[in-house]
C-alpha cells in the first residue's frame, strides 16, 4: 500500500453540503471534483540547467446534470463558502425550478490503487533530478562528434484527487508520475536531425533503479545520428511493418478515438452502428486498460470516480464495446467503463482512453520483416490525428526504414502516414508475439490533455500510405 | 498597459520588494475568467463559468534562475512560492546571459483590449445566438448536422512587477463562437468548421461561420484519394495561418542561439520567394493576438523578419537578445502564471498580395486547393525543416476547380516551400490564431495518395 494519508482533501459533511447545494435547482446530479497536485520540472539545454520549476495546483469542480443540461464552475478557493458558491453558479446553469432540499449519504471512502509507489519523488533531492540531467547530456554528446545541441527535461508530480456525487459516490486516488525526455539535434551535410526519447510511468524515483538514464539518452542520440543519412521517405501506397510499443499509436487513431462514446453517440464516429460486427483483421485484439501498473495511462479511480478497468473493445476483430463516462452510461442505461477523465479540476470530464494496446499474435517479428517485399519499417512513432467521422487519420514516422527484399535497409526521413482506420484494420496481415507498452503519451481531445500509453507487438498493414517527397 | 489593475500590482509590488543583495525578482500575477456554452440538437449541452487565479515567481541570484507558481492568490501561498523559486535558484548552471528584462524606452502602442459590452453581455443571449448559430448552419443544407455549436468568451488581468524596474499591468476580455458540422452522403460521412471573432458577440458574423461550416463538409462528400504526383498545391487561408505559424520557430532568436534553427547562418540571404514578406506586428489591432506589451513587460514592436524573401531579423526576449549580443524585439512569450518567459512570434503578417482566391485558381492549370490539413505536430520537423501533412481539398485543373479528394499528404521542406511560393494571395483572414491567413499558392509539392 503505498498511500501516505487517508485524510480526504475535503471533510465529508462538506462535500454533502455542497452536493445537496448543487441539486437546489431540481438537478437530479451533482458532482465535486477536487485536486491537489505538487509538481517538479527541471530542464537542461545547451549544456546547462537552465531552471527548476515548483508547482502547485489546487482546486475544485462543480458539475450539475439536470436532464440532457451540464452546468459547471470551478474554483481555487477550497473552504466551504468557495464550493458553495461554485455549486450554486453550477446549478444555476443546469436549472429546472425548485429542486427543494436534498440530503446526500455518501459511501464510504472508496480508493482502487493499481501502482505501488516505493519512493515518492517529493521525498527525492532536487540535486538528484538535476544530475539526471546532467548525466543525459553527457551521454548523448557522447554518441557522436556530429550532436551538437541536447536537451534534457525532468517532471514529477503528486496528484491527489477526491470525487464524491450525489449518487453517493465518494472515491479517492493519489497519482504520481515520474517522466524523463531527452531531445537531441545532430548536424550533417544535408542539415540537421532530431532525435527523441522519453521514458514515463506512474511510479516514483524508482523508475531510474529499473531505467538506464544513459542509455535513453544514447538511444536519442543514435536515432538523429542515423538520420543523418537518411533519403527521403517514399510517397505513395506501400507496405508498413511497425515496430511493438509506440506503435500502439496506430490503434490509438485508427480506432481508439472512434470507440468513445460521446462521439459514437453524436453519429460522429465511423464506427457508430458497428456492434457485434467484423470491423477489422481477425488477427487485432484491442484493449484499453486503465488497471495496467506502472503505465502512463494507469489511475486508480477514474476523474467521475469510478474504478479503472479492462475493457475489451475488439476481439478478434469483431467490435465488442466501446468506452464510456457517467453522461454516455446513464444515456444507454448501462455501466461506466472507468473512462471518464479530465485535465484538470477546471476542466469537465469527458470519454477519454487509458491504455490503449493490441495483443500479440503469433509470428516472429523478424519472419514479418523477411516476408516483406518491399515496404517501410517504423521503428518509432511520433503523434497522430484523426477525424472520426471519415475515419482518415495520420501518425508520424520519427524514426523509419526502407524495406527491400525482406531486409531493412536505408533510413528514411521523417513525414506523416495517411489511412483510413476501418481499412488499415481489416489490412493488418502479420501480427507479431513481441508485444510492447510504447512511451508515455498525451492525447488531446476537446483541447483537454491526459496522460495515456499505448502498446503494440510489431505487425504489418499490407498497404498504406507514406507521406514523402521521392517517387 | 492603458487599464491598470491595482490590487494585483499590488501583489506583484510585495513580492518584488522582499528581493536580498544581489537577488533579481520577477512576480506574474494574473486572475481569468471564461464562460463556455455548448449547443446540441437545440438545447443547452453544457454551460461552464469559471475564475482561475495564479502567481509566478522567477528569482535569479549569481545567474542561476529558479521558478516556482501556484494557482492561488493566497497570502500564505505566494510565500511559498517565492521561497519555493528560491530554493530552486541553488540548482541552475551560472548562465552569464540569464537575468530579467530592462526597460528600454520603447513606448507602447495603445490598444483597446477590454470591452464593456461584452463584459456585460447578458448569458441568456450568448446561449441564443449560438443556438441561432447551430440553427443557421443546419439551414446551409440538408446533408449537415451540427456536432456542436459553441460559444466561448474570457477575460484577464495581469500584472508583472520585477527588481529592474518593469511596472505593468492591465487587462483584456475576448469572445468567439464556433460549429462543427457532419454531412453524410449514403455510407460517407464528412467533417467541416467554422467559427467567427469579434470584441463582442455583436460583431459575430454567424452567417459566415454557418456557410463555411457547411461548406467545408459537404464540399468533401465523395471525395476520392488522389494519384501520387509533384503538383502546385493553394492552401487556404486558415491552412496558410498553419504554416505561418510553423516558421515562429526558425525566427526564434534563441533556437537561433542554441543551433536548433536552419535559419542560423542565413541572415542576409534570399530564403524565400521576392513576394514573400513576413512581419511579426503585435500592434496592429487587427490581429487577434495583438498586444501592448510582450512576455516580460516590454513594450510590443512591429518587426519585419523576411522582407522580399530576403531574411532580415530573429526575434528576441532579453535572453536571448543578450546572448546574441544585441537588445529584445519584445518577442518574449508567456503562458500564463505557470510558465516563465519564452520568445516567439506574437502576431505573424504576411503582406498581401492582390488576387482573390478565385483568380489564383484560375491561374493554375493543374494542382489542388488544400482546405484542411492533419498532423502538423507528427509530421512536421522544424528543425531539418522536412514537411508532411495529411490533407483534403478539392482538385484543380485548367483554372477550375474539380474533384473533391481526401486521404493524402502533401510533403515538400519548409526551406523549399518558401523559395517555391509563386503567389499569394490578397483575401486577408485575421483568424483567432498567431498568424493570420490568406491563399497561398506553391509549387512543386510531393502529393501522395495512391
Amino acid at each position: 500500500m503505498s498511500l501516505r494519508t487517508d485524510s480526504p482533501l475535503i471533510e465529508p459533511d462538506v462535500i454533502a453540503r455542497v452536493l445537496a447545494k448543487g441539486r437546489s435547482t431540481g438537478a437530479e446530479f451533482s458532482e465535486i471534483y477536487v485536486e491537489d497536485k505538487r509538481s517538479t520540472s527541471a530542464g537542461l539545454d545547451d549544456g546547462k540547467v537552465e531552471q527548476v520549476t515548483s508547482g502547485r495546483d489546487r482546486g475544485a469542480g462543480i458539475r450539475v446534470i439536470a436532464g440532457d443540461t451540464t452546468g459547471f464552475a470551478h474554483t481555487s478557493d477550497l473552504s466551504e463558502r468557495g464550493l458553495l458558491a461554485a455549486a450554486e453558479a453550477a446549478a444555476a446553469a443546469a436549472k429546472q425550478g425548485d429542486g427543494g432540499v436534498h440530503t446526500i449519504a455518501l459511501q464510504p471512502i472508496f480508493r482502487h490503487p493499481v501502482n505501488t509507489i516505493v519512493q515518492f519523488p517529493d521525498t527525492v533531492a532536487k540535486a538528484r533530478k538535476v544530475e539526471l540531467l546532467q548525466r543525459a547530456d553527457i551521454a548523448a554528446r557522447g554518441v557522436h562528434g556530429a550532436i551538437v545541441q541536447v536537451s534534457a527535461g525532468y517532471g514529477d508530480s503528486i496528484k491527489q484527487i477526491l470525487i464524491a456525487n450525489s449518487d453517493g459516490i465518494f472515491s479517492a486516488d493519489e497519482q504520481v508520475r515520474t517522466l524523463m525526455r531527452v531531445s537531441v539535434i545532430a548536424n550533417g551535410d544535408a542539415g540537421m536531425q532530431t532525435g527523441y526519447n522519453s521514458l514515463g510511468h506512474t511510479i516514483g524515483f524508482e523508475i531510474f533503479d529499473e531505467n538506464d538514464v544513459e542509455e535513453l539518452a544514447i538511444r536519442a542520440a543514435q536515432q538523429a545520428i542515423t538520420k543523418l543519412q537518411a533519403r527521403p521517405a517514399p510517397s505513395g501506397a506501400m507496405q508498413v511493418v511497425i515496430k511493438q510499443g509506440s506503435g500502439g499509436v496506430l490503434f490509438h487513431e485508427a480506432c481508439g478515438h472512434g470507440l468513445e462514446a460521446d462521439l459514437v453517440g453524436k453519429g460522429s464516429s465511423v464506427y457508430r452502428g458497428k456492434m457485434g460486427e467484423l470491423v477489422a483483421s481477425p488477427l487485432v485484439t484491442v484493449i484499453d486498460d486503465g488497471t495496467m501498473a506502472g503505465e502512463w495511462g494507469a489511475i486508480g479511480v477514474d476523474d467521475e470516480g469510478h474504478a479503472s478497468q479492462k475493457n475489451t473493445l475488439i476481439e478478434n476483430g469483431v467490435l465488442t464495446d466501446y468506452m464510456w463516462d457517467y453522461i454516455r452510461a446513464r444515456k444507454e442505461g448501462r455501466k461506466q467503463s472507468g473512462n471518464g477523465r479530465r485535465q484538470s479540476y477546471a476542466d469537465l470530464p469527458m470519454v477519454r482512453m487509458t491504455n490503449t494496446f493490441v495483443t500479440n499474435g503469433s509470428e516472429n517479428p523478424d519472419d514479418i520483416i523477411r516476408a516483406t517485399d518491399h515496404g517501410v519499417y517504423i521503428a518509432k512513432l511520433g503523434g497522430g490525428q484523426v477525424d472520426t467521422a471519415s475515419g482518415d487519420f495520420v501518425f508520424g514516422m520519427v524514426e523509419a526504414y526502407l524495406i527491400e527484399n525482406g531486409e531493412i535497409t536505408e533510413p528514411l526521413r521523417e513525414g506523416n502516414l495517411i489511412g483510413n482506420g476501418p481499412q488499415v484494420l481489416k489490412d493488418i496481415d502479420l501480427m507479431g508475439n513481441d508485444f510492447a507498452m510504447g512511451g508515455p503519451g498525451t492525447c488531446g481531445k476537446d483541447g483537454q490533455g491526459v496522460p495515456v500509453g499505448d502498446g503494440c507487438p510489431t505487425l504489418r498493414v499490407k498497404s498504406m500510405t507514406i507521406g514523402g517527397t521521392a517517387a | 498597459m492603458s487599464t491598470t489593475v491595482d490590487d494585483l500590482q499590488a501583489i506583484a509590488d510585495r513580492v518584488v520588494a522582499q528581493a536580498g543583495a544581489g537577488e533579481q525578482i520577477e512576480a506574474y500575477v494574473s486572475r481569468g475568467g471564461e464562460t463556455a456554452i455548448r449547443i446540441y440538437e437545440g438545447e443547452l449541452e453544457h454551460f461552464a463559468s469559471a475564475q482561475s487565479e495564479g502567481v509566478g515567481i522567477r528569482v535569479i541570484k549569481d545567474g542561476r534562475t529558479g521558478f516556482a507558481y501556484a494557482g492561488t492568490l493566497d497570502p500564505a501561498a505566494i510565500a511559498e512560492v517565492l521561497a519555493d523559486a528560491r530554493d530552486n535558484v541553488s540548482f541552475g548552471t551560472p548562465d552569464e546571459f540569464a537575468g530579467l528584462a530592462i526597460p528600454d524606452g520603447v513606448a507602447q502602442i495603445p490598444q483597446k483590449f477590454w470591452d464593456e459590452e461584452l463584459a456585460g453581455y447578458p448569458t441568456d443571449q450568448k446561449i441564443a445566438l449560438t443556438k441561432e448559430l447551430e440553427k443557421l448552419t443546419l439551414g446551409m443544407d440538408e446533408r449537415v448536422r451540427v456536432d456542436e455549436a459553441n460559444y466561448d468568451d474570457g477575460w484577464g488581468e495581469v500584472a508583472v512587477a520585477t527588481t529592474t524596474g518593469i511596472r505593468e499591468s492591465g487587462r483584456g476580455n475576448s469572445c468567439y463562437v464556433s460549429v462543427s458540422t457532419l454531412a453524410d452522403d449514403e455510407e460517407e460521412t464528412q467533417t467541416g468548421f467554422g467559427f467567427s471573432v469579434g470584441d463582442s458577440p455583436k460583431e459575430f458574423n454567424l452567417q459566415k461561420a454557418a456557410r463555411e461550416a457547411a461548406e467545408r463538409a459537404t464540399r468533401l462528400l465523395g471525395a476520392i484519394k488522389p494519384p501520387s504526383k509533384r503538383t502546385t498545391v493553394i492552401l487556404d487561408p486558415y491552412v496558410t495561418s498553419q504554416f505561418i505559424s510553423i516558421l515562429s520557430s526558425t525566427l526564434n532568436g534563441e533556437n537561433v542561439a542554441k543551433g536548433r534553427s536552419f535559419f542560423a547562418e542565413r541572415m542576409g540571404d534570399q530564403v524565400a520567394d521576392p513576394r514573400f514578406t513576413l512581419v511579426d506586428d503585435p500592434t496592429n489591432p487587427l490581429a487577434y493576438t495583438a498586444t501592448d506589451i510582450d512576455g516580460e513587460g516590454l513594450a510590443a514592436r512591429r518587426n519585419v523578419l523576411i522582407e522580399n524573401g530576403v531574411l532580415k531579423k530573429f526575434v528576441h526576449s532579453s535572453y536571448s537578445a543578450r546572448r546574441m549580443n544585441t537588445v529584445s524585439t519584445g518577442n518574449a512569450t508567456r503562458g500564463g502564471f505557470a510558465g516563465s518567459p519564452g520568445v516567439g512570434c506574437l502576431a505573424m503578417q504576411l503582406v498581401p498580395g492582390t488576387h482573390t482566391q478565385e483568380e489564383l485558381i484560375a491561374s493554375v492549370d493543374d494542382g489542388v486547393l488544400i482546405q484542411m490539413v492533419s498532423g502538423l505536430h507528427s509530421g512536421v520537423n522544424p528543425v531539418s525543416g522536412d514537411f508532411s501533412t495529411g490533407a483534403s481539398g478539392m482538385l484543380i485543373s485548367n483554372g477550375t476547380i474539380g474533384a473533391p479528394v481526401r486521404e493524402f499528404t502533401i510533403a515538400s521542406t519548409l526551406q523549399r516551400m518558401l523559395l517555391d511560393i509563386v503567389a499569394i494571395g490578397g483575401d486577408v483572414d485575421w483568424l483567432p490564431s498567431r498568424a493570420h491567413g490568406m491563399s497561398l499558392v506553391i509549387r512543386d509539392v510531393t502529393m501522395s495518395g495512391t
